[in-house]
């Protein structure tokens, strides 16, 4: 089997974010960098698959500067056996349909039978790119998985609605999945594995030499949400806190009453 | 302008959003008609046109063969604009359709402003007014950021859509989310834990901060996929949604999934190292502080009172 996992670096939510000079993204210095969250389940569930089927090859693909390398040895050392890296200082302004196009036109004469992607990155966050790979190369999607299965070129999977509700959708390979938190235990790498990975082919290429499609969607503006609550906000020692959090309990709700 | 808004329906029952939609057509002053997938039985309060395809033949989840119907009633309606709800069955057909017109979508819309959309990124933390260089738009919107004031009424006229047969995908029924466990909607006082109790062994401190405040205790859904708590103590869209008198957040950032099931607490109490987490956004009191410090204290004062 053929499986391609698409993958991308995100800064760490935790971290503070201001607008960049030109206010059409955040500013990418200080940041810690790690996997996209849902991206993890993706890798985690195509390992997985290789372990059930025995013979499969795991190409792992991400796009961005040369930062993203980083992230990639981590899919590599869960197990993936090769990395594309699409070499691109500017890919954060690439739109969602740019993305899926550089992603769409790598795999059209592979012969994937089955990709991987997380269902949405945590800094863009729309939700578009594994259904627009899908679309472009006529393959059908699956998304928001929680659970996945697959024998002989079937995929068996449920896919979460609101309130936890579940729905048991089926489709042949080829196919695009897209993951959902929850989907597995993505593992962490062990040190053997993370010294294994650092032979493993990463090759970069440069994105002009893939014909880019430009972008449907430009940024305006990037800002924090307008404050619009006006709670407050408390800090200080820890014993001082509790005395004061105790007084606000008791003079604005009813818990302690 | 001119939109077509796509209502959903599922397992028998039209959704909710549908009325989201129009109040957002409204805010942009712009005509609409609606599409749905549904049956004669259940139509929304809506003074339009109405396309309507009839379930019991396009199955509720029939991502190909709806978009292909979607698709005929855009080339009679000619909007420039195709509305959807950023839920599951939203964020699944809009792409596709994006894809069919080739023009661009703009995910979770939260706002209008100055006549541009602006939408959430990095965990709400930062917000991005957008702009199509195409004409027609595909729009998926944050569910709740366009709830009406009051439900919209009316009588659609109907029109049928023609279901041909058709898809890629099959569909082999629902799965309910198991209703065993505790039921939070009726808790009076909830403490939730979040991915900042950092390891299993900390759920301890959520637990006996909830007994001191004679609670239950609840947590968000990284705690529940750790299996570190059971399903049933979810708090969000995919798990419960909840009202108590107070809510206590404790190492929560308060992704939307999360606030959609807990905003409408009375009194919400917020602990977390990050003073800049979107929890603050909704909290009446954000405690900045690490929670293995301050729970301890707290809880060993209340029992004292
Ligand atoms: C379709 C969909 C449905 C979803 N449904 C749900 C749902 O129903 N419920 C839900 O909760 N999520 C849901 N999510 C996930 C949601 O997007 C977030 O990923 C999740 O809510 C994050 O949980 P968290 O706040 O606990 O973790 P994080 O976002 O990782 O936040 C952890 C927080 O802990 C703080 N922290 C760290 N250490 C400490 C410390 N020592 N003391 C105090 N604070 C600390 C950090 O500053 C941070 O703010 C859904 C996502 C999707 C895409």
């Amino acid at each position: 089997m053929k499986i391609l996992i698409c993958i991308k670096q995100v800064p760490d939510m935790e971290s503070k974010f201001k607008a960049n000079a030109a206010g059409n993204w955040y500013e990418e210095t200080d940041l810690a960098w790690r996997m996209n969250e849902y991206d993890e389940f993706a890798v985690e569930q195509a390992v997985q698959l290789k372990e059930q089927v025995g013979e499969a090859d795991l190409t792992v693909l991400c796009i961005g500067s040369d930062r993203v390398k980083e992230t990639m040895k981590k899919a590599l050392a869960m197990g993936c056996d090769r990395g594309v890296h699409i070499a691109d200082d500017e890919s954060y302004l690439k739109d969602s349909y740019a993305i899926a196009s550089l992603i769409a036109g790598f795999a059209k004469d592979k012969g994937f039978d089955l990709i991987f992607t997380g269902m949405q990155s945590q800094d863009r966050g729309s939700a578009q790119v594994g259904v627009l790979i899908a679309e472009m190369l006529g393959i059908p999607s699956l998304t928001t998985l929680v659970e996945f299965s697959y024998t002989d070129g079937t995929v068996n999977a449920k896919r979460e609605l609101e309130g936890g509700t579940r729905a048991k959708v089926s489709c042949s390979t080829p196919a695009l999945v897209t993951c959902q938190l929850g989907l597995n235990t993505p593992r962490y790498p062990t040190l053997p594995n993370i010294m294994k990975a650092k032979k493993k082919e990463l090759i970069s290429t440069p994105v002009a030499e893939l014909s880019p499609a430009a972008s449907l969607l430009e940024t305006l503006q990037m800002a924090p949400p307008e404050k619009k609550g006006g709670g407050l906000v408390l800090e200080g020692d820890p014993a001082d806190l509790a005395d004061q959090l105790i007084q606000i309990l008791k003079e604005k709700t009813t818990a302690l009453a | 302008m001119k939109t077509l808004l796509v209502a959903e329906y599922r397992e028998g029952k039209l959704l909710g959003t549908s009325s989201e939609l129009i109040n957002f057509a409204a805010q942009l002053g712009a005509e609409s008609a609606m599409f749905l997938v549904g049956s004669e039985g259940a139509l929304p309060g809506y003074s339009g046109k109405l396309y309507l395809a009839d379930v019991e033949q396009a199955g509720e989840f029939n991502p190909s063969l709806h978009k292909q119907m979607l698709l005929e009633v855009v080339e009679k309606e000619q909007p420039q604009m195709v509305v959807l709800p950023h839920s599951s069955y939203g964020w699944d057909l809009a792409p596709r359709i994006a894809m069919a017109l080739k023009t661009a979508q703009i995910s979770e819309v939260v706002e209008v402003k100055d006549g541009n959309l602006v939408v959430p990124s990095c965990n709400s933390k930062l917000r991005r007014q957008v702009k199509a260089t195409t004409a027609v738009t595909v729009v998926t919107l944050q569910g709740g950021a366009f709830t009406p004031a009051e439900d919209p009424s009316g009588t659609p006229e109907v029109i049928k859509v023609e279901v041909a047969a058709g898809g890629d995908i099959e569909f082999l029924g629902y799965e309910e989310a198991a209703e065993t466990g505790v039921d939070l909607s009726k808790a009076e006082v909830i403490v939730s834990a979040g991915r900042g109790i950092g390891k299993p062994e900390n759920l301890a401190l959520i637990e006996n901060l909830a007994k001191a405040l004679k609670g239950e205790y609840g947590a968000s859904r990284p705690v529940i996929d750790a299996e570190w708590a059971e399903h049933s103590r979810q708090v969000g869209t995919t798990g419960q949604t909840v009202s108590p008198k107070l809510y206590v957040a404790c190492g929560i950032s308060g992704a939307i999934q999360h606030l959609a099931g807990m905003k409408k607490s009375e009194f919400v109490l917020a602990i977390n190292t990050d003073k800049d987490a979107p929890i603050g956004e909704i909290a009446d009191v954000l405690v900045v502080a690490d929670l293995k410090q301050l729970l301890p204290v707290l809880t060993e004062k209340l029992n004292a009172l």
